[in-house]
């Protein structure tokens, strides 16, 4: 219960300040620099097994888009 | 290797022949550095070609060393090295459907071969299988509506090796806000494993004689053997070990938002759950209570788990050439295990085809209520491990990535769309430290 509240509060924390921060509107001509590669919101493909190994020496994982538990002999 | 090198060789040339069936250029996603996404460029009749064509391959290569002093196979001492090499390709197909939907079809396939000095001590005498291979197939098919900005999609995974079986599937769903600015979505994963149930050596049954002459041993890879006096195999029985199942369910969700022209974020939580048999079975724990022969037993963990990470992303375009790539993440668990992850890349263009992106990542954990290093559990533990996964630790992990996507493509091979290298050093305070090196090649 305390670690469900302790996650509650954290999401909180983080969904307003997405929120309390301005979002303008964007044109298509002004995402130029969103749209390059590099500014992709996601893991690089070539850290894949980095990721792997993380998930094998480390207790936590998840929230990046890999890999949970499960799926090799990793918990 | 020759393998390798024969399916590097066949996916190149079937990226040539696919670019010479490709006679129209993608309009659907733009990876152009620096380049302004021009709505309704191309065609002006306003044609689309439905044809199936392959839209990228990718193929990584990695390798991975790593050393340490606390492995849990031996209890909580002994060597922790590894070497690990894995390679593998992706490959992506598209066609538009009659409603003119964007379809991918993701077809994955990787195989890693390791070398695990303490897996040799699953054997007292350290004479068992020093390493392994895995192999992990998957499949994605994604459906992408463009008019409305959603998608839908399924995947299912494989992965086998010696000791486990996986089986996954997933269904993933994303939505963007009216103005194209965030995307919502959701992935509900489950895994569903099977772990072979391989014992340390001392507590595999002992031979049973026979018959006058002869006795029964039974392996560890599950074996029965009829021995003769003179240690000569009259016959073997390949049995199967008896397995345990894992299950992992996920709910994963992720919200990514526009903030401005220059920066972007993304928050992300899963909630997972996991059952079934959560340790190893030939993962040792010591304690000074036991009555064993070797004072020894095997791990006893809960039979559940709860996890909740949670992080956000954040990435700014810093003036006209430097990406500022951040993540962090909290971690808790009900065995105890909290953790922070923090991460920042700075990735610099020398020319908009070319960056170099120095790394660094710090992690932290408390140790789960069940951990005892070597030798120090005690009678009144009613789960034990000494697996140093589970320890209280800090890690540091640094490095450096280049990659390269020149519009004529790398050293002038226009199939060779990009080419990224990284390498990274990681050391934890528990000393292990591994470095790892990786290659991904792009292909469209």
């Amino acid at each position: 219960m305390k670690m469900i509240k302790q996650f509650i509060k954290i999401s909180g924390c983080l969904l307003v300040a997405a929120t309390a921060t301005s979002c303008a509107h964007l044109k298509e001509y002004q995402k130029s620099r969103l749209n390059d590669s590099e500014m992709v919101l996601s893991n690089r493909k070539v850290e894949r097994n980095e990721l792997n190994f993380q998930s094998y020496l480390e207790g936590a994982s998840g929230a990046n888009a890999g890999k949970t538990g499960g799926g090799c002999g990793c918990n | 290797m020759k393998k390798i090198y024969l399916s590097v060789i066949g996916f190149s040339i079937i990226c040539r022949l696919g670019a010479h069936a490709q006679t129209k250029q993608d309009t659907t996603r733009n990876n152009h550095p620096f380049a302004v996404y021009t709505p309704g460029s191309g065609d002006s009749t306003g044609y689309q070609s439905r044809a199936l064509r392959v839209d990228e391959v990718d193929l990584f290569s990695s390798y991975y060393n790593q050393n340490g002093d606390h492995s849990a196979v031996t209890g909580g001492i002994g060597t922790q090295k590894v070497t690990d090499f894995s390679s593998g390709l992706d490959l992506h197909l598209v066609w538009l459907n009659q409603a003119y939907n964007k379809n991918t079809l993701s077809v994955g396939l990787g195989y890693d071969h390791h070398s695990s000095a303490s897996s040799a001590y699953v054997a007292l005498n350290g004479g068992g299988k020093p390493g392994g291979d895995r192999i992990y197939p998957s499949l994605d098919w994604t459906v992408e509506n463009a008019q409305k900005g959603t998608s839908f999609g399924v995947g299912a995974y494989y992965s086998g090796e010696y000791n486990y079986k996986s089986k996954g599937a997933d269904l993933h769903w994303s939505v963007k806000t009216k103005d194209r600015s965030g995307e919502f979505g959701v992935k509900l994963q489950g895994y569903f494993d099977q772990v072979t149930m391989i014992l340390p050596s001392e507590f595999i049954h002992q031979p049973v004689a026979q018959q006058q002459g002869t006795m029964i041993i039974t392996t560890a890879s599950g074996n029965t053997e009829v021995v003769g006096t003179n240690g000569q195999v009259i016959s073997s029985t390949k049995n199967s070990l008896p397995t345990s199942p894992r299950t992992t369910l996920t709910a994963a969700f992720s919200y990514s938002q526009m903030i401005n022209s220059r920066l972007q974020i993304m928050l992300l939580g899963d909630v997972v759950a996991q059952s079934g048999y959560l340790g190893l079975p030939f993962h040792r724990v010591y304690a000074p209570y036991l009555q064993t022969p070797n004072k020894d037993t095997i791990e006893k963990l809960p039979s559940s788990r709860f996890k909740l990470p949670i992080g956000v992303r954040a990435n700014y375009f810093l003036g006209d050439n430097i990406i500022l790539r951040s993540y962090y993440r909290y971690y808790t668990d009900d065995w105890g295990i909290r953790s922070n992850t923090a991460s920042l890349e700075v990735a610099y263009k020398i020319t908009p085809f070319f960056s170099i992106s120095p790394f660094y990542r710090y992690y932290d954990q408390s140790a789960a209520k069940y951990f005892a290093p070597y030798n120090a559990h005690t009678a009144a533990d009613i789960y034990y491990t000494s697996n140093y996964e589970d320890a209280k630790f800090q890690a540091n992990y640094f490095g450096v990535g280049f990659r390269i996507a020149p519009p004529n493509g790398v050293f002038g091979w226009q199939n060779l769309h990009d080419l990224e290298i990284r390498y990274g050093h990681y050391s934890q305070t528990t000393d292990l430290v591994s470095d790892v090196i990786s290659v991904n090649l792009g292909f469209k």
